[in-house]
């Protein structure tokens, strides 16, 4: 089976994309390059990418040939954007193995034909939601550039200037954002807002957003009413009528107080109303709506996909469904990297042998057809996103039971064998003091000096060295090294002695001691002259 | 006013310099003053000792005189001359060498002390027992120090020696040095003091010779504080309050260093001591991997990860030994600054026991003038490493194993470890697939998002500075 795929030019077909108004394209002259170094030969389509200002003789400095639709979507393995109309999936090769964004959840007859054409069908818009499948998360990637579009959107409806101003004419306040939901798209409109210079405030129903989108420079609004725990896959929960109604509230109230709002709520393609016909209503005039779930139907209620509409109050809804198609540029970019990455993935041997491994939960989860069989939906995948209390995600279960439970008794234990180990060193360290002072009370009173001069020097000790810096700790080393060669200061006073076996150890004690001294200081003096620190030593060189 | 009293009133003053010279060291602006006054304690100390063994010299003051000078001329050169010639990897092998001095030093100390006293006829109990105990603890760090000496400069074979029951023989060992300081005290002579120090010797020896090359970090600082408590101790047989109040301080600084290498490795100081990591006969790689983790690894080329860096915008680089052994850190800070001047954000995730010297990779860099304000240690970069896009394992192992964390069953289980894995890619620089010195095998080699890149650290690095030079000119 490997061996027949391994055969010797596989090649990668990359077609123009037919939908209306589509400028993407699933190769770059830039992501060519890295296909054909995993070993694949790559044709394009004609004008593949013209839309994204990439050129065929683009495609063909990078290596890859360009060829008519037939010769493309005949390849033995096809990437494209969108999924294949009826027409392209009668020009699939049975056998082959198309990547796209597929919808496998919304249109479950494209994947019964393409099962039926004998096609492996991997869905790029169904990567799950786990750290280690980020780089081949479309969805990331699209929700990310849609984010900033929609903020430049926004820009170009609104009539004044995002950041605040104040001149000799007066001053204009900051504008006001606010950002419904805190996913990837939530977050790239609040940084690209603020960094506009507006004032931006973002609200998402799962509360640990809150940390990240004050990252990004935004404020969170919280409402505990309104918010939940976080979900297994990554994406929010469906909410209970009490906190959906504080949630509209929310929305409501904070979109009458701002000049833009970014609704960005899209759960597995379907998109939750956030904003009500009466909020908008709400809003000031000259206020703008972007709304970038308008392809699931809109969050807001005005919201028409594919369109801007100027409500009654003078209220602007864009409602554009190809934020991300946009800047067709850096999408399409973005977009084959992540191909590059699956592909990377799929041929680990760097030969242009594509090997899929349906155990791995990520290569499982994108595949939605193979052998004429759909293989849609996956089983689920837990997140590794959710801090996990206990052993880390991945690894295999090791008995049946819950392990939140296995977690808190083994906690109990640990406290319990803490404390007693705890009432143990109290024991032992009061013992100890006895016996230490019993001791000292038969021993010379000089002797009693130089214990506390002793003591006293451990616990300074202690004190100075605790605060070293770590990155010291080799010239501490050193240092301490050259300074405990004071024991020269014994050997001296014993060279003086009449006895000449004496004289003769001590010389000996002294020249080691002394070596001591001179290597250990001199060698911590050429560790520390070496650290230098970043900033200021630069500006030093630009001054002189 | 006698030069006794004027030499202890120097000694009070040369005891608070050496405390500010540590405590200068805590920050990396005030070490070079620290470094200074700890310079200035020693002649003044020495100055006033000078003085003072002139004027109690039994034999003519000139003999004495000379003798000292050429003590000090001897010592002089061959410390300056090692201090010079060192190479900053050789780091951990001078400080192993130079603690063995200390301990040799204090234990002909001790026996001068009791030669002199004993000529004299001037026994007490308490001399004799601070007698036996600087000896003890002087031949001990003497020869530890020299074990650990040949280990790290590889003249001896870095694997811990697995004597029968050598817990047993070290406790032994234990035994008949406390029944031969009995026998020393009850019958003063110089026979039980040569029996000690023979016995002494051997348990040093042994003690070393059981510990793995891995835990270097904690038995140079182990060594480091003996060589403290040994010159203490040689401070209460002479009666000198310097002597005590300096050991102390040598003293308690490497416990304290041993301490946080130990936490670093989430093992107790005791099971360091006992020796034989990674030796347990149950945790072979079969128990200790996990068969589930094996399997393919990515092998990458310098051209590729050249590739990779030039479009992330934040790389971390984790150094490890292998760094200190192919003496890579030059081309890592070329590296680095070709990177940053690209406009990305470059920064190191130091582990604690990295390398074979607490603070060991810090020296490495700082000598490649890397700045220190862009090396981290693990718990400041570990959060960043979700974020970050590609993460340079450079020589590090054991410290960037996920086993640490999934796999109860590993020998290092539990150690924290720097979370590389999290980072979009990882690129890590190894000679061959072998384990590393704990010899547990590592699951993080075969992740999807790790690549390897083989060969020698400081000529991969190279290559890949060659192509980034290609590629941006």
């Amino acid at each position: 089976m490997l061996d027949e795929v391994r055969s010797p030019h596989v090649r990668i077909g990359v077609p123009r994309e037919v939908r209306d108004g589509e400028r993407l394209v699933a190769a770059t002259p830039r992501t060519v390059e890295r296909l054909r170094t995993l070993g694949y030969e790559v044709a394009v389509e004609h004008d593949a990418g013209a839309r994204a200002t990439f050129a065929d003789t683009a495609y063909e400095a990078a290596g890859a040939v360009v060829a008519d639709a037939t010769t493309v979507w005949g390849a033995d393995v096809v990437t494209a954007v969108n999924a294949p109309t009826d027409a392209q999936v009668a020009l699939l090769r049975p056998g082959a193995t198309l990547v796209a964004m597929l919808g496998p959840a919304n249109d479950p007859d494209l994947l019964q034909r393409l099962a039926a054409r004998g096609v492996t069908a991997l869905a790029l818009d169904a990567v799950p939601r786990i750290s280690r499948a980020q780089a081949l998360d479309v969805l990331s990637t699209l929700s990310n550039v849609a984010g900033y579009r929609a903020v430049v959107e926004a820009a170009g409806e609104y009539g004044g200037m995002f950041a605040g101003q104040v001149t000799a004419a007066g001053k204009t306040p900051p504008a006001r954002v606010f950002v419904i939901g805190g996913g990837v798209a939530g977050l790239a409109a609040v940084g690209a807002a603020a960094s506009l210079g507006a004032q931006v405030r973002a609200f998402d129903v799962r509360s640990e957003a809150a940390e990240q989108i004050e990252s990004m420079g935004g404020t969170a609004v919280r409402e505990p009413a309104a918010q939940q725990g976080m979900s297994a896959d990554g994406y929010a929960k469906p909410l209970t009528p009490e906190q959906e109604a504080a949630a509209l509230a929310t929305y409501a109230r904070e979109a009458a107080d701002a000049d833009v709002v970014i609704t960005t709520a899209l759960v597995r393609g379907r998109a939750p109303r956030t904003l009500t016909a009466a909020a908008v209503a709400g809003m000031s005039p000259g206020s703008v709506v972007v709304d970038l779930a308008a392809s699931g139907g809109g969050n807001c209620e005005l919201t028409v996909p594919g369109e801007r509409v100027v409500t009654e109050n003078g209220v602007v809804v864009v409602g554009w469904t190809d934020l991300a198609g946009r800047l067709p540029q850096h999408t399409s970019q973005l977009l084959g990297t992540n191909v590059v990455h699956l592909l990377e993935l799929l041929t680990p041997a760097r030969d242009g042998g594509l090997v899929l491994d349906l155990d791995d939960p990520v290569q499982r989860g994108m595949t939605v057809a193979r052998d004429g069989e759909v293989l849609w939906p996956p089983p689920p995948v837990a997140v590794s996103a959710a801090p996990p209390p206990g052993p880390a995600p991945g690894g295999p279960a090791s008995s049946g039971t819950d392990p939140a439970l296995e977690a808190a008794e083994r906690e109990r234990a640990a406290a319990v064998a803490a404390s007693l180990s705890r009432r143990r060193r109290t024991v032992g360290a009061a013992l100890a003091a006895v016996l230490v002072t019993l001791a000292l009370s038969f021993a010379p009173p000089s002797l009693v000096g130089h214990v506390t001069v002793f003591t006293l020097a451990v616990i300074v000790g202690y004190y100075v060295i605790s605060n070293v810096s770590h990155s010291l700790h080799t010239p501490l080393m050193a240092q301490t090294n050259a300074i405990s060669g004071i024991i020269l200061v014994g050997a001296l006073l014993q060279i003086g002695s009449d006895d000449w076996v004496v004289t003769t150890l001590a010389v000996l004690a002294a020249t080691v001691a002394s070596i001591n001294i001179f290597g250990g200081f001199l060698v911590a003096h050429r560790m520390i002259r070496m650290f230098r620190k970043d900033a200021p030593a630069r500006a030093q060189g630009v001054a002189r | 006013m006698t030069a006794t009293s004027v030499a202890q009133a120097v000694y009070v003053l040369a005891a608070v310099l050496f405390v500010l010279s540590l405590a200068g060291l805590s920050k990396q602006e005030t070490a070079r003053r620290g470094n200074l006054l700890g310079m200035v304690g020693m002649v003044l100390a020495l100055a006033a000792t000078v003085v003072l063994a002139l004027g109690t010299s039994a034999r003519p003051a000139l003999t004495t005189a000379l003798l000292i000078a050429l003590v000090l001329l001897v010592g002089a050169t061959v410390g300056v001359w090692r201090a010079r010639r060192v190479e900053m990897t050789q780091m951990p092998e001078l400080i192993a060498i130079l603690h063995s001095f200390v301990g040799a030093a204090a234990v002909l100390v001790g026996f001068n002390s009791f030669l002199a006293a004993h000529g004299a006829g001037a026994d007490d109990v308490a001399h004799l027992v601070e007698v036996s105990l600087g000896v003890l603890v002087g031949a001990v760090t003497f020869t530890g120090s020299v074990v650990a000496f040949l280990k790290l400069s590889g003249r001896a074979r870095s694997a811990p020696l697995q004597l029968p029951r050598r817990n047993l023989l070290n406790l032994a060992a234990l035994v008949a040095s406390l029944g031969l300081v009995v026998w020393f005290v009850g019958a003063p002579s110089v026979w039980p003091l040569l029996l000690l120090t023979v016995v002494s010797l051997a348990l040093g020896w042994h003690l070393v010779a059981s510990i793995g090359g891995g835990d270097m970090p904690v038995v140079v600082s182990m060594l480091n504080s003996y060589s403290g408590w040994a010159a203490a101790a040689a401070g209460f047989m002479l009666g000198n309050d310097l002597l005590i109040v300096t050991g102390a301080l040598v003293g308690s600084s490497g416990a304290i260093l041993s301490y946080i290498m130990c936490r670093a490795m989430n093992r107790s100081f005791v099971s360091v001591i006992l020796g034989g990591f990674g030796a347990e006969e149950g945790s072979a790689p079969a128990g200790g991997g996990g068969d589930g983790t094996q399997g393919e690894h990515h092998e990458v080329t310098a051209e590729e990860v050249a590739a990779l860096l030039r479009d992330a915008r934040s790389v971390v680089i984790t150094p490890g030994y292998g760094m200190a052994v192919a003496k890579a850190q030059y081309p890592v800070a070329e590296l680095v600054e070709l990177l940053r001047d690209g406009g990305a954000d470059v920064r190191f995730g130091v582990h604690p026991v990295a390398g074979r010297l607490p603070g060991h990779m810090n020296v490495l860099l700082a000598e490649a003038r890397v700045p220190y304000d862009i090396v981290l240690e693990m718990d400041e970069i570990n959060d960043d490493l979700a974020q970050t896009d590609v993460v340079l394992v450079i020589g590090a192992n054991d410290t960037v194993n996920p086993a640490a964390l999934d796999d109860p069953g590993s020998p290092i289980a539990g150690m924290p470890v720097l979370h590389v894995w999290e980072a979009g890619r990882v690129v890590v620089f190894k000679r061959s697939m072998a384990a590393g010195y704990a010899g547990v095998q590592n699951p993080l080699f075969f992740r999807e998002n790790t690549a390897m890149l083989f060969g020698d650290a400081k000529q991969r690095v190279e290559d890949i500075v060659g192509a980034l030079r290609v590629q941006v000119g």
